[in-house]
């Protein structure tokens, strides 16, 4: 057993388990996109953050990767960890505004402004879809291309691949082409039609102090305190 | 090249080395040394070199000089040089038609050649030896010096200068742990940038547990500007598996990889010939000098990806895999190459190690700064007048090696900037010429160390093109698995591409910084998580240019391109025609002796008759255009 601080409280997490099977097991919200269950991290989306460590070394990793370490002092939801989600969620509106996942997670993480031009990509680089083809279809039939700007997923040499037997799970788990809903806001680059929350708490607590037990986690008090 | 028979055991190499360094003692009496690295070749030292030996058999002269080519000395900016012991006459910017006169008048008879000694720009005043020219009075070369005496592709040449005597010590009089508390003692960092103490590494590495263990040679120096380990690998390359071989011994590896880009075809060659050598010999294989030691060492060529120089990206593209880093912890030296415990450091790192082991941790420690060890090799490159390679003690300033060193910036121009670290780094404003170089000490100025580019730069450069430049060569580097990084690095290079075309707006370098620190903080590896420096850097000591650009649209250097227009200035221009030869678009007209005209339809602001001009004639002034459009549409 490993016995780590999550937002202050004390937390126990068998061997092998990450920062996020942690979280999830003691009921703690970390929002993930290119995590899932079935498939090895890979920690592409940067949406999984959490502080770790204190004073001037505290950092930011990604939760879905890091693992349990004995004594690690974890916070899900400071004001840092929240600054460099919200940025994450605005850099990927910025490629696939159409995403009803991405237009979701801006709502809910209080991400209401788009500052960057719009690329219409729609595909956000997850890489969910390769390692669901390999990992789980045994299929290897899609792959990432290039590097840095130039990055895409595609089939080798961009030819139909013979391995892909049209199984249609990176379909399935394309957490970025399911399109948004056609509420008023149908044409802006953000929607925030379902951001009706209205603001329920203007102080700034720490940790267990919040009513929420989380500090943050609504958003509202940080989007407030901007 | 003599044939040297396998050594089977420790007396017999004991042996050899000393046989090796008699016959150095007792050489021909002249030895002409020809500094011939890739930057040497590059300036013609094949040439020189075809020459000198034809020069010598044409004088007769084979009985009474040896000649030796060795790998880099440092000094590019006086490429393709020679040095003659032993007085050690120091020629330098040779040229074929030059051989001649050398070997008549300073070889045979002894008599120095004046125009071909060096010249300094400042005094005017020649320099006779290598150690009377400024740019290696103030260095303190401890690990390339070595460059000058040894034929980078003979291994008895190695033995001559005592090379394989630390192994030695290290394989019987050392116990592992010995030896990394030696290099603990020493104080040695890692040489890569981050700064890592290696003796820790070792620790960390030896302590892990299983049978099977790697060690690693990290040379993919991919930094613009940067070629200090190219130099060493091609130079030295039996120093560095030296300091591999002591580490195996004291890690308890029986494996070794040495990863060389393929960008550096001769530091392969040499690398490869090493290896080579090493295993006819029987310094490398199974039962070393019968011993029962085991080492291979094998070399693995990097396919030119700059992010593969971080070790997570770099075990990757050993095993086959893309390069792409990953999540550490847990670290190499848990679970590295094949997921066995892995030792990985930078080739100036292993370079050291033999001369730690030789001399004692005490000896290391007493050069450098308190928590900086050591020496640091430096590429002085950019704006400067003494271009090349510098190693000098921790601690320095950057005044001394730019000024001291480095002889200044060329043309009178003022001093604007040093980029240290490479893409990674941050540029250093002149206030901060001061600062004493360690790692510390440039990350608190929000550069960093690096591996150990420092690129000058003069008035007319501008640092929102600088930033610009540097983006966009990470935004190609970065593997792309990292939303932070791929769409963070891109994003910046936008708003700064937007800035220096003057379509800057208020609130982007607001934008910028936020964009800069999520950067920082969000991304995996040291690739995304320094990508931001070179934007941050800039708008911490330059952010007025910046601004100009934006609110302004000037830019105040006059190098980015939509903000400027190229005229001439009729009261300076003699009409010498220099600049209408140079312009490709033929943009200017003019006859003979009348002040030339720049049609501005024409011009693709390209900057040849700026420099082609001797009178300067020509200036980059504000683009009027934009100021009109300013303007009308504020």
């Amino acid at each position: 057993m490993i016995t780590m601080k999550m937002n202050g409280l004390e937390v126990r997490a068998e061997e092998g388990w990450t920062i996020l099977d942690t979280a999830k097991f003691y009921g703690l919200e970390i929002p993930t996109l290119c995590h899932h269950e079935g498939l090895t991290p890979y920690g592409a989306c940067r949406l999984c953050l959490v502080e770790i460590g204190e004073g001037p070394k505290a950092k930011l990793v990604s939760s879905c990767t890091y693992p349990a370490e004995e004594g690690l002092v974890v916070h899900t939801d400071t004001k840092r960890v929240i600054q460099a989600r919200r940025m994450m969620i605005e850099l990927m509106l910025s490629v696939a505004p159409f995403s009803k996942t991405i237009q979701d997670l801006a709502s809910k993480y209080g991400v209401t402004s788009m500052r960057f031009k719009i690329r219409n990509e729609e595909c956000i680089l997850c890489g969910l879809c390769v390692r669901m083809c390999a990992e789980q279809m045994d299929g290897k039939a899609i792959g990432f291309q290039n590097r840095g700007y130039q990055r895409k997923i595609s089939t080798p040499f961009d030819i139909r691949s013979e391995e892909c037997r049209l199984c249609g799970g990176c379909i399935y788990i394309c957490p970025a082409c399911q399109l948004r809903c056609q509420g008023p806001q149908a044409e802006t680059a953000v929607c925030n039609a379902c951001l009706t929350m209205d603001p329920t708490c203007l102080d700034y607590y720490d940790e267990l102090q919040c009513w929420m037990y989380d500090a943050g986690r609504c958003g509202t008090c940080v989007r407030e305190k901007k | 090249m003599k044939r040297i028979k396998k050594i089977k055991t420790i007396d017999e190499l004991k042996k050899l080395i000393e046989e090796q360094e008699l016959s150095r003692k007792q050489e021909p009496k002249k030895v002409i040394t020809v500094s011939s690295g890739t930057c040497g070749q590059a300036r013609g030292s094949l040439k020189v070199i075809e020459a000198l030996k034809k020069a010598i058999k044409a004088e007769g002269l084979e009985e009474k000089v040896k000649l030796r080519i060795t790998g880099c000395h440092g000094f590019c900016e006086a490429e393709p040089n020679i040095i003659i012991y032993p007085d050690g006459i120091f020629y330098q910017k040779l040229t074929p038609a030059d051989v001649r006169t050398i070997i008549k008048e300073t070889v045979a008879e002894g008599k120095i050649v004046e125009k071909l000694l060096y010249k300094d720009p400042q005094t005017g005043t020649r320099a006779v030896k290598e150690s009377d020219i400024p740019f290696y009075q103030k260095q303190k070369r401890i690990v390339l010096g070595d460059n000058v005496f040894v034929d980078p592709t003979s291994l008895l040449d190695y033995f001559s200068i005592g090379g394989f005597r630390s192994f030695l010590k290290a394989l019987t009089e050392l116990k592992p742990d010995d030896i990394i508390q030696t290099v603990k003692k020493s104080g040695l960092r890692g040489r890569g940038g981050a700064g890592f103490p290696t003796g820790v590494k070792w620790e960390a590495t030896r302590h892990s547990p299983g049978d099977i263990k790697y060690v690693i040679c990290n040379g993919d120096e991919g930094d613009p500007g940067a070629y200090m380990d190219r130099s060493v690998l091609e130079g030295n390359p039996y120093r560095v598996i030296e300091g591999m071989m002591i580490g195996a011994l004291a890690i308890g590896a029986k494996d070794g990889y040495i990863y060389v880009r393929d960008e550096y075809p001769l530091a392969v060659r040499h690398v490869t010939l090493a290896i080579d050598q090493l295993y006819k010999v029987g310094l490398l294989g199974k039962d070393i000098l019968g011993t029962g030691v085991t080492f291979d060492l094998h070399i693995a060529k990097g396919a030119g990806a700059f992010v593969c120089g971080e070790e997570t990206a770099l075990i990757a593209s050993i095993e086959g895999r893309v390069g792409e880093p990953r999540q550490r912890p847990p670290f190499p030296s848990v679970k590295g190459l094949w997921g066995k415990p892995t030792c990985i450091n930078n080739v100036e790192t292993w370079a050291n190690i033999p001369l730690i082991i030789k001399n004692g941790a005490d000896w290391f420690a007493s050069i450098g700064t308190d928590r900086s060890k050591g020496t640091k090799i430096f590429s002085l490159v950019g704006k400067i007048n003494n271009t090349g390679l510098v190693e000098v003690p921790m601690g320095i300033t950057l005044r001394e090696i730019i000024y001291d060193i480095g002889g200044g910036i060329p043309d009178g121009k003022a001093f604007k900037a040093v980029q240290t670290g490479g893409p990674s780094g941050g540029c250093l404003p002149a206030s901060l010429l001061d600062l004493p170089i360690d790692y510390e000490s440039l990350t608190g100025a929000g550069s960093i160390m690096g591996s150990g580019g420092m690129i000058v730069m003069d008035e007319k450069t501008c640092m929102v093109d600088v930033a610009m430049y540097f983006l966009n060569f990470l935004r190609d580097e970065s593997c792309g698995k990292c939303l932070s990084c791929r769409e963070g690095t891109q994003r910046m290079w936008e708003i700064v591409k937007d800035i220096s075309e003057g379509k800057g707006k208020p609130g982007d370098l607001e934008l910028l910084e936020e964009l800069a620190l999520a950067t920082k903080d969000a991304s995996m590896c040291g690739l995304g998580q320094t990508a931001a420096n070179p934007v941050l850097s800039a708008l911490r000591y330059f952010r007025d240019e910046f601004e100009a650009h934006i609110y302004e649209k000037r830019c105040p250097a006059g190098v980015c391109k939509s903000l400027i227009r190229y005229v001439v200035i009729p009261g300076k221009c003699t009409g010498c025609e220099a600049c209408k030869r140079a312009c490709p678009t033929q943009a200017i007209q003019g006859t003979r002796s009348q002040p030339h005209l720049i049609l501005y339809d024409k011009c693709i602001k390209c900057g040849a008759c700026l420099e082609a001009c001797h009178f300067e004639a020509i200036e980059a002034q504000r683009e009027e255009a934009i100021i009109i459009e300013k303007e009308v549409m504020p």
